[in-house]
């Protein structure tokens, strides 16, 4: 082999690894990529495959894109922020649920603003009891929030014979966040857009932020530094819980007819979500920004799925497939877990 | 001493069931026979889907996709006993179950993504499969494969629970005794130092993984058994079967544990239930207090670790 000719392998060996070390510092870039083939794919192979003609990029279209993908980049923000400290939160689309159901089914009894208030302070209850069982007692995130999230399902199942007389009715202000447009794009990104950069904020300039970073990174070495680390596990997953109740919300408002399911499918598409989205599932790697365009991958990879009429378990199949295969390419590319 | 000493947990669970028995007996003087009998089919499924959880854990992983491998191998035994005998059908079940597990096992080698991950992702996979094979729970059970479970041959051991017993002596016990055992228990303690030694990481994660979905097929075959029709959605045995294998003694991280203490802790928490309801408490409570329980013992399991780690 010819000197010059080792170089040029050197030289692009080099390449291919600074390509990689980009990737790994900026997940979000190959994720965009990725969104926008999809839609081209969405556009060009499944809808002429469907109806014949290539599709066109509507302003409806977008519109229910972004709008469905809110509430899942909302359960997303949850998991990643949990993931962050090695955790995970599995009670949040049970929160999500029970948050919508409480203020439903309160909004008749006591008005908007208690419903909404008691429906938060349930989000907040549980969030507290994962934060103390992680946190002071130190039960590993998956079984916590698991069996909180049992719990939680047979408080919402006794509640639930109370209030079934009642009636049900959705607060005015939360169909129009969840239904409403603006110039052509969903009002759920009035609740959104603040929230997102709340959240990016949170992560990026802040103690606490940084203490997640810490924490995931090296518990031990963190808690040497000072870190009480129950206190930040408890603010934690107080937060998650939080989040998730207010997911809940704007989910109520947007499908409009509580039910005891009714956020619970988004629980593991939020885990995805995020583990598309470069959060690590083993803690100190993550990013918010790439959750979002994870959610935004999956709700496309969604409706190409309705779009083609795949029997339902097609759907889910290849759903856990694609998740496996972005996780697969992601882990190759980048060369880390 | 040793024997005791090394078995202290699995001990303390003993006597722990005990007292649950005892407690049971005491709410209800006539539970007896036929009491034990209903409490060993219940537990039969989370019983099956324990065992196969620890196997996995003590490799090191989590499955969280054990509820859903028995719901494919319930609805396709269902669909197979329309058409063939019982038994061929039970043999292609089996065989099924330990494909999945195996495609589990090697898609976590292969792609190199956690297991958590990828076991979340064939979750939804298995899930989807089982809902294209039977869409609405359908299909039949041999009614001889059926009355397998019910009644007790030897007096007040009931036929479940000499069948748990059976299935997991000629699953679990030669493996254990051989070096593919030996080779589980080192990698899930230390995956680096067990292939220093020699030992192929990659076939023994595939190994336990088959290993594990055979055990999720017999749980699947045991649900049908129960029930006499094919469910494809899968049933609540993801949360159960981990806090069963933690309560049971196996460490979540892997290398510790057998599979004894878990099959023991999933009685524990299945009587639970049945002392609940002889208490003439509400379904819904009884949800409520199991999760508390169960949350409760996984959470005295951590403090015991944590206060053992520190000293």
């Amino acid at each position: 082999m010819s000197d010059t000719s080792i170089h040029a392998k050197a030289a692009e060996e080099r390449g291919l690894v600074r390509f990689g070390r980009f990737l790994r510092d900026n997940p979000v870039i190959p994720l965009i990529f990725f969104l926008l083939l999809l839609i081209l794919a969405h556009f060009y192979v499944v809808m002429p495959l469907r109806t014949g003609r290539t599709g066109v990029l509507s302003a409806f279209w977008v519109n229910n894109l972004i709008k469905f993908a809110i509430p899942l980049a909302m359960l997303a923000a949850c998991q990643v922020l949990t993931m962050l400290t090695a955790g995970i939160d599995l009670s949040a689309g049970i929160v999500a649920t029970i948050a919508a159901f409480v203020c439903a089914t309160l909004t008749p009894l006591i008005g908007v603003p208690g419903a909404v208030a008691i429906a938060m302070a349930c989000g907040l209850l549980v969030g507290l009891l994962n934060g103390f069982g992680v946190g002071v007692v130190r039960v590993h995130p998956l079984i916590m929030t698991l069996g909180t999230g049992l719990i939680a399902t047979g408080c919402l199942q006794v509640y639930q014979r109370f209030v079934i007389s009642t009636g049900t009715d959705v607060p005015a202000f939360l169909e129009w966040l969840g239904t409403g447009r603006t110039v052509g794009l969903p009002n759920g990104l009035f609740l959104f857009v603040p929230f997102a950069l709340f959240i990016l904020w949170l992560m990026r300039f802040t103690g606490f932020g940084r203490l997640l970073f810490a924490l995931g990174s090296n518990e031990h070495a963190a808690k040497l530094s000072g870190v009480k680390s129950w206190q930040v596990f408890l603010a934690l997953y107080a937060l998650s819980g939080l989040i998730a109740a207010l997911a809940g919300l704007l989910y109520l408002g947007m499908i409009r007819t509580p039910s005891l399911q009714l956020a619970n499918p988004l629980l593991l598409p939020s885990v995805a979500a995020a583990v598309i989205g470069g959060t690590s599932i083993f803690g100190g790697r993550g990013s918010f920004a790439g959750a979002i365009v994870g959610a935004l991958i999956l709700r496309v990879i969604d409706t190409m799925l309705t779009l083609l009429q795949m029997p339902e378990g097609a759907r889910i199949a290849l759903f856990g497939l694609i998740i496996l295969l972005v996780t697969a390419l992601y882990v190759r590319i980048t060369g880390s877990r | 001493m040793s024997v005791v000493r090394k078995n202290a947990w699995v001990l303390g669970l003993l006597v722990l069931l005990a007292v649950l028995l005892a407690v049971t007996k005491m709410i209800q003087p006539s539970f007896g026979a036929t009491g034990l009998e209903s409490l060993a089919k219940a537990a039969l499924p989370f019983a099956f889907a324990t065992a196969a959880m620890a196997i996995v854990v003590i490799v090191g992983g989590i499955d969280l996709s054990i509820a859903s491998i028995m719901a494919v191998c319930g609805v396709t035994a269902a669909v197979l006993m329309q058409s063939m005998g019982a038994i061929p059908a039970v043999v292609l079940t089996l065989a099924l179950g330990g494909v999945m597990g195996a495609i589990n096992g090697g898609l976590i080698v292969v792609t190199k993504v956690p297991d958590i991950v990828v076991t979340l992702a064939m979750l939804f996979v298995w899930e989807g499969v089982a809902l294209l094979i039977l869409e609405t729970p359908g299909g039949t059970v041999a009614p001889g494969l059926r009355s397998i479970i019910n009644g007790s041959v030897i007096p007040f051991v009931p036929n479940a629970l000499l069948v748990i017993a059976l299935a997991v002596a000629v699953v679990w016990v030669p493996v254990r005794r051989s070096k593919l055992g030996l080779s589980i228990y080192a990698v899930g303690s230390d995956e680096l130092a067990a292939f220093r030694s020699g030992v192929s990481v990659g076939w023994t994660k595939v190994a336990a993984y088959a290993l594990a979905g055979v055990l999720a097929g017999m749980g699947g075959l045991s649900l049908i058994m129960l029930t006499g029709i094919g469910e494809p959605v899968p049933g609540p045995y993801l949360l159960a079967s981990v806090a069963a294998v933690v309560l049971g003694g196996v460490v979540l991280g892997g290398g510790r544990g057998a599979l004894l203490g878990p099959i023991i802790a999933v009685f524990i928490l299945r009587i639970i239930r049945t002392i609940l309801t002889l208490a003439n408490v509400d379904p819904n409570v009884t949800t409520i207090v199991e999760g508390v329980v169960m949350v409760g013992v996984v959470m005295l399991g951590a403090v015991l670790t944590y206060r053992g780690r520190r000293t």
